[in-house]
């Protein structure tokens, strides 16, 4: 299975922590040295997983790459990574956009700087275990060691209300994800029942055929867990104040990879395992999911702060992603996964922009700013791309997925496309009424008139994003290929349990 | 009932002569020696420790009885005794810059904490109720007197006073519970009591009057709400390196004993003793964490934490099959290392007199000791229950066997009780990384000084900790083969 021959996954995974080794041996005030050396950790750690994309055998669904040895053997756990198409884009994207982190916060972040690139060499070791791990215990671990890094990422280098947002992170995600645990124990015991011996092997579960019943309880447990990573409404509250106080490198990784997190959980646990839960819920989410397009789009359209906005932003377009899962059909879970990178990089470059004005002005107020095109033109050009590119311009890559998933959503249901198509229309409304307020017009604040359009470190981490966002607008192609066969394979197991379940219900109703 | 040959051997209980004579030694020597060497005493206390601890891990397996069937040696005891000279070996590490700066540095410190050691032992081989209930009281004593060890300090009498009267009232309790065991069964020994209840299918009401007495009297020791009272102002008033032997050593020996009891004593009783016990957890557990919630002083939310651990471990005591106590024991293990880990660090931070306990003196420590400052959230983090430490695979543990055994509503208070501790646990990290101190004096802005023995405490713990996280196998290999033969 593996072409490389080779731990590839554990060494993606944990490069950062060779990084991390160099980093603490390095007197805490040198930093440059310390930026420098988390760079090249992360950049390095992104060169050795491109391999992962040609080296990628598009034409199966299994498990590549696979790395299996025993752990903890009396409970049955191993130590078992893998990827298929789902995953693959997403390791991909969080080694991108880590390295990209580390970039951009260059200059932002003078204090503890030691401390500060630990954690984020730290938090892309949770996110890309996260991504990898084929065995629940594995995936859990990863799960959670990853808040420890954002939660003091947060917590110390954030705004003014850092540590309320910080805590409300923390417990957010962990109430969530106890459920997660218990559920996840609740397999474990019931794969014993069905198999006789202990495994927390996740693909084992996937043959496991859960009671209805059960199934509908287990999904509730996910379903919050991953809920509230995504982030669904009504669970979204914990994001704006994170996104808000967090330094820019926190949101980066935040929006672009966290709440992948939670969409990644429904496609690699909720659908495969509770198929028949899956599709009772699927009015449900769907309706969800529109509510937060719109809700989302609605909250932003009315914010000063345009970090705020982007944030209300993430809670509109994860919405989509949402939407166009549950859509459970091709187009819509291939947009749904397309969308989940588009918003990594779209967003990410939002908020790299946002960082941008900040580090210039320290004020993210939109009030504070017009006109800027005048003095930052470069700027201005890859902001109004960006922009364009998040609310879903053809030729750039959020088209692409929000008109698969609106094809899927169609497909499932028509009204709900309807209401989720109007979201687009609210979604330019918002970003192009900031960028008017804050690019064009006449520079009305006196600080304005002196900005600097960008550095050449800027361009090194804004360039990469935007060639991305062509590539994937231009020529789909290759990214769709990577995910085709396991999206396929998925649908097919949970649409055998349609009719499954519809023929039971059928037989019911005969007698 | 088969009759057991009268049988003296010395050598099962060597180890607890080893101790036990490293005690009256220090005390001898105290009477003679210059009264700058006190060092010497806790060093030689350690030097007993770590004897006896060979002596333990060099023993062969398997379960001897002896003297007269009152004393057994198996794997569950030889678990509880190292996990107990472990708790002691790291507290005397802890103890001996604290005895120094607050100026009581006496030989009997370490002689008492010796004694409370052998009393522990005792406790765990106990194969009779009166054997259990010597190392319960010899235990007990000297943890009223080490309470009250900074006698300068008012709230440490006071502390000492409470302890002593609402143990003794537990002592009663207990005492009253063994008596209608003997009453039923005619016989002080476990195995007697077993012989009745099997045979009379619990009809006996003796039996289980005497069962709730001694799971109060028990519910006193290992602190379960509502027997919990004593619990923050003696944790609060004791000695800060005490504060944390109490909740780790005594603790773990009370709940070995009553483990044994009832697996070895009440296997049959079982479902006369669920509902309530699942309700004592619940409370516990509970009441613990939201408490903990409010407390100020570090010591004092630490002491409403151990309440909310001992709930965690009643759940596992509850799902008392072979996974059950096998987590007991991991779980006990776990709360060894981290919690005596944060009790060091408490008490270098206290400084002179336990000045600085409180939440807000942890402020600006994650700029002043990184390191010491990382290995204090590295226990929090544990304690909260986060991997990948200790503290995240025994609750793991814990709720896999509740569930398996069908408890799945415990284990779900249980759950959404850990997401409530983390706030308390986040409140000192928050407070060490993302505060600054705002009105501390001069002389402690400068780092705190760690001193080589407590540094070498704290590494263990923190190496215990990440160990027993990260790669718990064999740990969980020993829990499970040091399991009482269950019935």
């Amino acid at each position: 299975m593996n072409c490389i021959q080779f731990p590839i996954l554990s060494t993606i995974t944990y490069l950062p922590l060779a990084g991390i080794v160099g980093i603490l041996l390095i007197n805490k005030d040198k930093h440059a040295l310390i930026r420098w050396l988390a760079f090249i950790t992360t950049v390095v750690t992104f060169l050795v997983s491109l391999p992962l994309y040609f080296c990628f055998d598009q034409t199966t669904w299994n498990m590549q790459f696979v790395e299996k040895v025993p752990w903890i053997e009396a409970f049955g756990i191993s130590y078992h990574m893998g990827i298929d198409g789902i995953s693959l884009l997403l390791v991909l994207l969080t080694t991108f956009l880590s390295a990209l982190a580390v970039l951009s916060t260059w200059t932002a972040v003078t204090q503890r700087v030691k401390e500060y690139m630990i954690s984020l060499l730290f938090l892309e070791i949770g996110m890309l275990g996260v991504f990898c791990a084929l065995d629940f215990f594995l995936f859990y671990v990863f799960w959670e060691v990853m808040l420890i890094p954002m939660y003091f990422i947060i917590g110390i280098w954030g705004g003014p209300r850092r540590i309320y947002a910080a805590v409300k992170f923390f417990i957010y995600t962990m109430s969530g994800s106890v459920l997660m645990l218990l559920a996840i124990l609740t397999l474990y015991f019931m794969n014993f029942k069905a198999t006789g011996h202990y495994s927390f092997n996740i693909l084992e579960y996937y043959d496991l055929n859960i009671p209805v019943q059960a199934q509908f309880w287990l999904f509730m447990a996910f379903f919050l867990a991953f809920a509230i990573k995504v982030p669904m409404f009504p669970f979204h509250t914990w994001l704006p104040d994170a996104h808000v106080e967090a330094p820019t490198a926190g949101s980066v990784i935040l929006a672009g990879v966290l709440l992948k997190m939670g969409t990644y959980g429904f496609l690699r646990f909720s659908l495969p395992l509770f198929p028949n839960a899956s599709i009772d819920f699927v009015p449900v989410i769907m309706v969800l999911a529109v509510i937060g397009i719109i809700y989302g789009a609605l909250v932003s359209i009315a914010q000063s702060d345009i970090k705020k906005l982007v944030a209300y932003s993430s809670v509109s377009h994860l919405g989509y992603c949402m939407l166009g899962m549950f859509a459970l059909n091709t187009e819509g879970v291939e947009g749904s996964l397309i969308q989940m990178i588009n918003h990594g990089l779209s967003t990410g470059a939002l908020f790299l922009c946002v960082g941008m004005l900040y580090e210039r002005r320290h004020t993210r107020l939109i009030s504070e700013y017009g006109g800027i095109y005048k003095v930052m033109p470069w700027f201005a050009t890859l902001f109004l791309i960006t922009a364009f590119s998040s609310m879903g311009v053809p030729g750039l890559n959020g088209f692409i997925g929000e008109l698969l998933i609106l094809i899927g959503a169609f497909k499932a249901n028509v009204w709900l496309g309807l209401i989720a198509t109007a979201g687009l229309v609210l979604g330019a409304v918002y970003l192009l009424w900031m960028y008017k307020r804050v690019i064009y017009g006449e520079i009305t604040k006196e600080e304005n008139k002196s900005l600097k359009d960008m550095t050449s470190r800027e361009w090194v981490y804004m360039l990469p994003i935007v060639v991305f966002m062509f590539w994937i607008g231009l020529c789909p192609r290759p990214f769709l290929n990577t995910m085709h066969a396991s999206v396929g394979h998925l649908l097919e197991h949970v649409n055998q349990h349609r009719v499954v379940s519809t023929a039971v219900a059928g037989c019911n109703l005969s007698r | 009932m088969e009759s057991i040959i009268a049988q003296i051997s010395f050598q099962a209980i060597y180890p607890e002569i080893v101790i036990a004579a490293t005690a009256m030694i220090i005390l001898l020597l105290q009477a003679f020696s210059p009264r700058e060497s006190k060092k010497v005493m806790g060093y030689l206390s350690l030097a007993g420790v770590i004897l006896s601890a060979l002596m333990l891990l060099g023993s062969p397996g398997g379960t001897e009885y002896s003297f007269s069937g009152t004393w057994v040696i198996d794997n569950y005891s030889r678990f509880f005794k190292l996990l107990f000279l472990l708790c002691t070996g790291l507290t005397i590490l802890i103890s001996l810059k604290y005895l120094k700066e607050e100026g009581i540095h006496h030989g009997e410190y370490f002689a008492i904490l010796l004694f409370a050691t052998v009393g522990m032992m005792i406790m765990v081989s106990g194969a009779d109720f009166i054997t259990i209930f010597l190392g319960l009281e010899l235990m007990s004593i000297c943890l009223y007197v080490l309470t009250g060890y900074t006698r300068g300090r008012q709230i440490s009498n006071e502390a000492a006073l409470k302890y002593f009267v609402l143990g003794s009232f537990a002592t009663g309790f207990l005492l009253y519970g063994i008596a209608l065991f003997y009453g039923a069964a005619g016989s002080t020994s476990l195995k007697s009591l077993a012989d009745i209840t099997v045979r009379n299918s619990f009809q006996n009401y003796t039996i289980i009057i005497g069962m709730v007495l001694m799971i109060i009297g028990f519910g006193f020791k290992i602190a379960v709400v509502p027997f919990h009272m004593w619990t923050p102002d003696v944790y609060q008033g004791a000695p800060a390196p005490i504060t944390g032997f109490m909740s780790a050593g005594p603790k773990a020996a009370a709940f070995a004993a009553l483990i044994r009891i009832f697996v070895e004593a009440l296997p049959s009783a079982r479902n006369e003793w669920v509902d309530l016990v699942w309700i004592l957890a619940v409370l516990t557990m509970t009441v613990g964490n939201v408490v903990a919630l409010v407390q100020d002083n570090v010591k004092r939310m630490l002491a409403y934490s151990s309440i909310a651990h001992a709930g965690y471990i009643m759940v596992a005591f509850i799902a008392a099959r072979e996974m059950g106590i096998s987590s007991v024991l991991f779980y006990l293990l776990a709360y060894t290392f981290m919690n005596l880990g944060a009790f060091a660090i408490i008490t270098v931070i206290g400084g002179r007199n336990e000045e600085r306990v409180n939440v807000q003196d942890f402020a600006g420590f994650g700029y002043r000791n990184p390191v010491a400052a990382v290995m204090m959230s590295l226990f929090l983090f544990s304690l909260a229950g986060i991997p990948p430490t200790a503290g995240f695979m025994g609750k793991f543990y814990i709720f896999s066997a509740a569930i398996k055994e069908g408890f799945l509503g415990l284990a779900l208070i249980g759950v959404v009780n850990s997401v409530i501790s983390v706030y308390y646990y986040l409140r000192v990290t928050i407070a060490m990384y993302m505060k600054e101190p705002e009105t501390a004096p001069a002389g402690t802005m400068g780092a705190v000084l760690f001193p080589p023995a407590i540094i070498i405490a704290i590494l263990i713990s923190a190496y215990g900790v990440l160990r027993m996280g990260i790669f718990p196998s064999d740990f969980i290999q020993i829990a499970q083969q040091s399991l009482i033969a269950i019935k």
